[in-house]
C-alpha cells in the first residue's frame, strides 16, 4: 500500500472517531442520574455540589461540555477519574500494556490454532482426520469466551490445579518492572522464571479469548484453501512433484489466506471487546477490568477515555490488516 | 447434505429449545423447592452422587443452602424470556433498517451504513454493561440494550443480501409491471430475505441468552434475589474451591441452550435454502 493511500485511511478513521466520542458523550449524558452527589459526603451543601460539577466540568449545556472536553482532549487531556481520582489517561495507558500483551498473544494462538487445524483439514481430505476438525469446529464455533473461561478456571484451576486463576503475575516473585509490558520485559531481559509466570497467569485468558477466534480463522481458511487447490499453479506444482504439505504450506496458504485475514481484522474487534468480560473473571489488570468497574461506579470520564481507547485499537488493527493485503497479494501493491 | 441428517440437526436443536421452554414454563410445579429457600445447615452441600449428599437436593446447595436444582429451573425463565423477546425485537429493528438501506439506497444506505461502522467500533460486552448501568438494572433494561447494540448483526446481512435481491431479473419485472416501491420491498424483496432472517434469529436468541448470563454475572440483570444462570455462576466463582459444582450446573445449561440454538440454526439454514436442499 502506497503512503498515500495509508494517509487516505488515517483520514477515513477521523470521522468514525468523532462519531465514536460524540455517541459515548451523548449517551453517558442523556440518562439522569448524578455522579456528582455519589462523591459527596453526607451533609454536603448545594453549593459543595455546585463547585464539584465545576471542578469536573459538568456545569454547562451537553454541546459546551462536548466542546470543552473534545479541546482538551485534542491536547492529550481526558479529564479525572471520578471514582480513581487520578489522570484518565495515565490510569489508561497504565493499564493498556496488560491488555495489549494479552490480545496479542491470544490472537497469535488463534492464528497458529486455526492455520494448523484448516492446513490439516485440507491435507486429510475426506478422511477421519478432516471430520474431527470440522466436529470440534462446529463445538467450538457456537462457545463463547465467557464459557471457555469459566470452564477452563473450573478444570485447570480446582479439578486439576495447575494453573494460577486470577491476577497477572505472584506478587511473591517480588518483581519490579520499568514498562507496562511485563511479558515483553521479562523476555528482553531473559528472566525466565517470571517469563515461565507470567505465561502461566496469561494462558487461560488467552485460550478463552482465542478459541473462538480460531474456530473462526479454521473454518474460513480451509474453504479457501480447498478452493485453492483445485487451481493451476497448484496443478502446475503437483506435476513438477512437490509434496501436499510444500504445497499447501508454501503454494496455497498464502493465496488462501487473504479472505482469513479480512476476517480476523473483524474478528479481532470481538476479541478486543471479549479480554472485557475475561479480564474481569480473571481478575486481570487491563482496560477491560477497569472498564466494568469504570461503567459500575458511573465514571463518566474515565468510561469516555476507555471506549475511546478501544476505538483506537480497532481502527488501529483495521489499518494494519489493510497493510498486510499488499504484501498478501502484490496485484494491490501498485 | 442429505435430509436425514438435516431432520437430525433440527430435531435435537429444537427438542432441547422445546424442552427448556416447558421447563421454565413449568417452573413452579417442575422445581421441587422454592428456590429463594434459605437453610443453612445445607450450606455448599453436595450433588447426589457424592458422599453425604441429601437425597431431597439432588444438585446440592449454594452458599446460603438454597436449592440449586430449583434454581436453575426458575432460572432458565428470565433466559428464555430475553432470549426470545430481544431476539424477535432485535430481528424487526435491524431487518427493517437492512431492508431500508439495501432498497433505498443514497444518503439513506449512506448514512445507515455510516451508523453501523460506529456502532461496531464499540466493544459490545462494554456498550451492554454500560447501556445498563445507564437505563439501570432489570430485565427490562437487558432487553434493551441486546436490541440497541446488535441490530447491527441483522442490519448488515440483511443490506447485503437486500441489495444482491434488487439486482434480480423479478424486480426489474416488478418495475416494469408497474408496483409500488413499497409493494415490491415487502412483498417481492422481504420472503427472499426471510429464511436468511430467521437462521440470523436462531444465533441472536443465543446471543441473547449469552448476554443476560454475562450481564447477571456482572450483577446487572434481574435483582440478585430471582435466580438467573449467570448470577448462579458469579455466586458459584465465589466458592469454586468449595463447592465446584454450584458454578458447573448452570454453566451447562448455558451451553445446552447455546448448543441447540445452534444446530437449529445449522438445520433451519439447509432446510430453508432451496440449492443446499437439493
Amino acid at each position: 500500500m502506497s503512503g498515500h493511500l495509508l494517509l487516505r485511511r488515517l483520514v477515513q478513521a477521523v470521522p468514525t472517531l468523532f462519531g465514536v466520542s460524540v455517541v459515548v458523550f451523548v449517551l453517558v449524558r442523556v440518562v439522569p442520574g448524578n455522579p456528582i452527589a455519589m462523591m459527596l459526603p453526607p451533609g454536603a451543601t448545594l453549593e459543595d455540589m455546585e463547585r464539584l460539577r465545576q471542578a469536573y466540568g459538568l456545569d454547562g449545556s451537553i454541546v459546551e461540555q462536548y466542546v470543552i472536553w473534545l479541546g482538551q482532549a485534542l491536547q492529550g487531556s481526558f479529564g479525572t477519574s471520578i471514582s480513581l481520582r487520578q489522570d484518565v489517561l495515565e490510569l489508561v495507558l497504565g493499564r493498556l500494556p496488560a491488555t495489549l500483551e494479552l490480545a496479542v498473544f491470544a490472537t497469535a494462538m488463534a492464528i497458529a490454532v486455526g492455520v494448523l487445524a484448516a492446513t490439516t483439514g485440507v491435507l486429510f481430505r475426506g478422511r477421519w482426520p478432516e471430520t474431527v476438525i470440522d466436529a470440534v469446529n462446529g463445538f467450538t464455533l457456537a462457545v463463547p469466551d465467557f464459557i471457555w473461561a469459566l470452564a477452563l478456571i473450573l478444570v485447570f484451576g480446582v479439578l486439576l490445579p495447575v494453573l494460577p486463576i486470577s491476577g497477572r503475575v505472584d506478587p511473591r516473585l517480588g518483581t519490579e518492572f520499568a514498562t507496562g509490558f511485563y511479558l515483553t520485559e521479562a523476555l528482553v531481559s531473559a528472566r525466565f522464571t517470571v517469563v515461565g509466570d507470567l505465561l502461566a497467569h496469561m494462558i487461560m485468558p488467552a485460550i478463552a479469548l482465542a478459541l473462538p477466534l480460531a474456530a473462526i480463522i479454521t473454518r474460513v481458511l480451509k474453504n479457501s484453501l480447498a478452493e485453492a487447490m483445485v487451481q493451476d499453479y497448484v496443478m502446475i506444482a503437483r506435476v513438477k512433484g512437490f509434496s501436499r504439505w510444500r504445497i499447501i504450506w508454501v503454494e496455497a496458504l498464502r493465496n488462501a489466506s487473504i479472505p482469513a485475514l479480512t476476517l480476523t481484522g473483524v474478528q479481532f474487534t470481538f476479541l478486543v471487546g471479549g479480554t472485557v468480560l475475561v479480564e474481569k473473571i480473571f481478575s486481570y489488570p487491563g482496560i477491560g477490568n477497569m472498564a466494568i468497574d469504570a461503567v459500575i461506579n458511573r465514571d463518566l470520564p474515565l468510561i469516555q477515555g476507555l471506549i475511546l481507547s478501544f476505538a483506537v485499537i480497532f481502527i488501529v488493527v483495521n489499518l494494519l490488516v489493510d497493510l498486510s493485503y499488499g504484501w498478501l497479494n502484490p496485484r494491490l501493491r501498485s | 447434505m442429505t435430509g436425514a441428517r438435516l431432520n437430525w440437526r433440527i430435531a435435537v436443536g429444537g427438542g432441547a429449545l422445546l424442552a427448556l421452554a416447558v421447563i421454565a414454563i413449568l417452573a413452579p410445579v417442575l422445581a421441587p423447592v422454592d428456590p429463594l429457600e434459605q437453610d443453612l445447615f445445607l450450606e455448599l452441600l453436595p450433588p447426589w452422587w457424592q458422599a453425604d449428599a441429601d437425597p431431597t437436593r439432588a444438585l446440592g446447595a449454594d452458599s446460603l443452602g438454597r436449592d440449586v436444582l430449583s434454581r436453575l429451573i426458575h432460572a432458565a425463565r428470565p433466559a428464555l424470556t430475553v432470549a426470545v423477546v430481544a431476539g424477535v425485537l432485535t430481528m424487526l429493528l435491524g431487518t427493517a433498517l437492512g431492508l431500508l438501506a439495501g432498497y433505498m439506497g443514497g444518503m439513506v444506505d449512506v448514512l445507515i451504513s455510516r451508523l453501523v461502522d460506529i456502532w461496531t467500533s464499540f466493544p459490545p460486552v462494554l456498550l451492554a454493561i454500560m447501556l445498563v448501568a445507564l437505563i439501570g438494572t432489570g430485565l427490562h433494561s437487558v432487553i434493551i440494550a441486546i436490541v440497541l447494540i446488535d441490530w447491527t448483526r441483522f442490519c448488515r446481512v440483511v443490506r447485503s443480501e437486500t441489495l444482491a435481491q434488487t439486482q434480480m431479473e423479478y424486480i426489474d419485472a416488478a418495475v416494469i409491471g408497474g408496483l409500488k416501491r413499497g409493494v415490491i420491498l415487502f412483498r417481492e424483496v422481504l420472503p427472499n430475505v426471510l429464511p436468511l432472517v430467521i437462521v440470523l434469529l436462531t444465533l441472536e436468541m443465543s446471543i441473547a441468552i449469552i448476554v443476560e448470563a454475562i450481564l447477571s454475572f456482572v450483577g446487572l440483570s434481574v435483582s440478585s434475589d430471582s435466580p438467573t444462570w449467570g448470577g448462579m455462576i458469579a455466586e458459584g466463582r465465589q466458592v469454586i474451591h468449595q463447592a465446584w459444582w454450584v458454578m458447573a450446573f448452570p454453566m451447562g445449561l448455558i451451553l445446552i441452550a447455546v448448543l441447540a440454538l445452534n444446530l437449529l440454526g445449522d438445520g433451519l439454514k439447509t432446510a430453508l435454502d432451496p440449492v443446499l436442499r437439493r
